[in-house]
């Protein structure tokens, strides 16, 4: 169970190594792997913008890591989240979630990446092709994925 | 334990487009007594110039943290050290 907010790339490889290493107990693994588009509502996007909440980001991403152990039989867990000026490409977002099964190793990769987008403290700010930049809004079809997971008991 | 700063004596952070329009990224202020929750402070800071005017124009549009967690406008701001303005998050 460990987060981290950087500004540097990750490698995914090493990361899976790195958490599952020596235990035997894992029979899943299943990633999430967020990434910058070329285009943006229509518009080259040139560039990307990620701005955070030092201290609050980590807090709330272990938050909601925990949530997600409370509510899937999880072996092992990892958030790593990219900050700065990123590019078409590029890697902004890694969740691993680990665990003897399938389902659950699937559903909290899904439900962390579900409260990440609505709670983790980040900001995108693009930059489309003549230098122009525009704060992203957030969606609302984002709060509606988030409702998947209150509907139903725990 | 450090000396507890005085009452209504906080620090201000804003993210993102909240930021840009106020103009800084963090600020020590006094509060005035009369304010007790985040949607006074709101009201309040509408009237501390133009930038502030602009980030705060429609109140529904920005969400706040006291002390690193999110709350929601009706929320006491009490003896917390820190509140923080910024839109709806868009990470991920």
């Amino acid at each position: 169970m460990t987060v981290s907010v950087q500004e540097a790339d990750f490698d995914v490889a090493a990361e899976i190594t790195a958490l599952c290493r020596n235990d035997v107990s894992i029979g899943a693994i299943a990633t999430f792997i967020g990434k910058v588009r070329g285009e943006a509502h229509g518009h080259i996007l040139q560039a990307m913008a990620l701005e955070h909440y030092p201290g609050m980001t980590e807090a709330e991403l272990t938050r909601i890591e925990g949530l997600a152990r409370a509510r899937f039989q999880l072996t092992a867990s990892r958030i790593v989240h990219r900050v700065g000026t990123l590019f078409p490409g590029d890697n902004i977002v890694l969740v691993i979630a680990c665990a003897a099964h399938r389902h659950d190793a699937l559903k909290a990769t899904d439900f962390l990446m579900d409260y990440l987008k609505t709670s983790a403290p980040f900001w995108k700010k693009e930059t489309d092709a003549s230098g122009n930049g525009t704060w992203v809004d957030a969606r609302t079809a984002d709060e509606a994925a988030l409702s998947r997971w209150t509907a139903d008991a725990p | 334990m450090n000396q507890a700063p005085a009452p209504h004596d906080i620090s201000i952070r804003y993210f993102a487009w909240v930021r840009e329009k106020v103009g800084c990224s963090e600020e020590r202020v006094t509060l005035p007594d009369s304010l007790q929750t985040i949607a006074d402070v709101i009201g309040w800071m509408q009237s501390r110039g133009d930038g502030y005017a602009a980030a705060f124009a429609v109140p529904n549009a920005v969400r706040a943290a006291l002390d690193q967690k999110h709350v929601k406008a009706d929320a006491k701001i009490g003896d917390a050290r820190e509140i923080a303005f910024f839109p709806p998050v868009t990470g991920g």
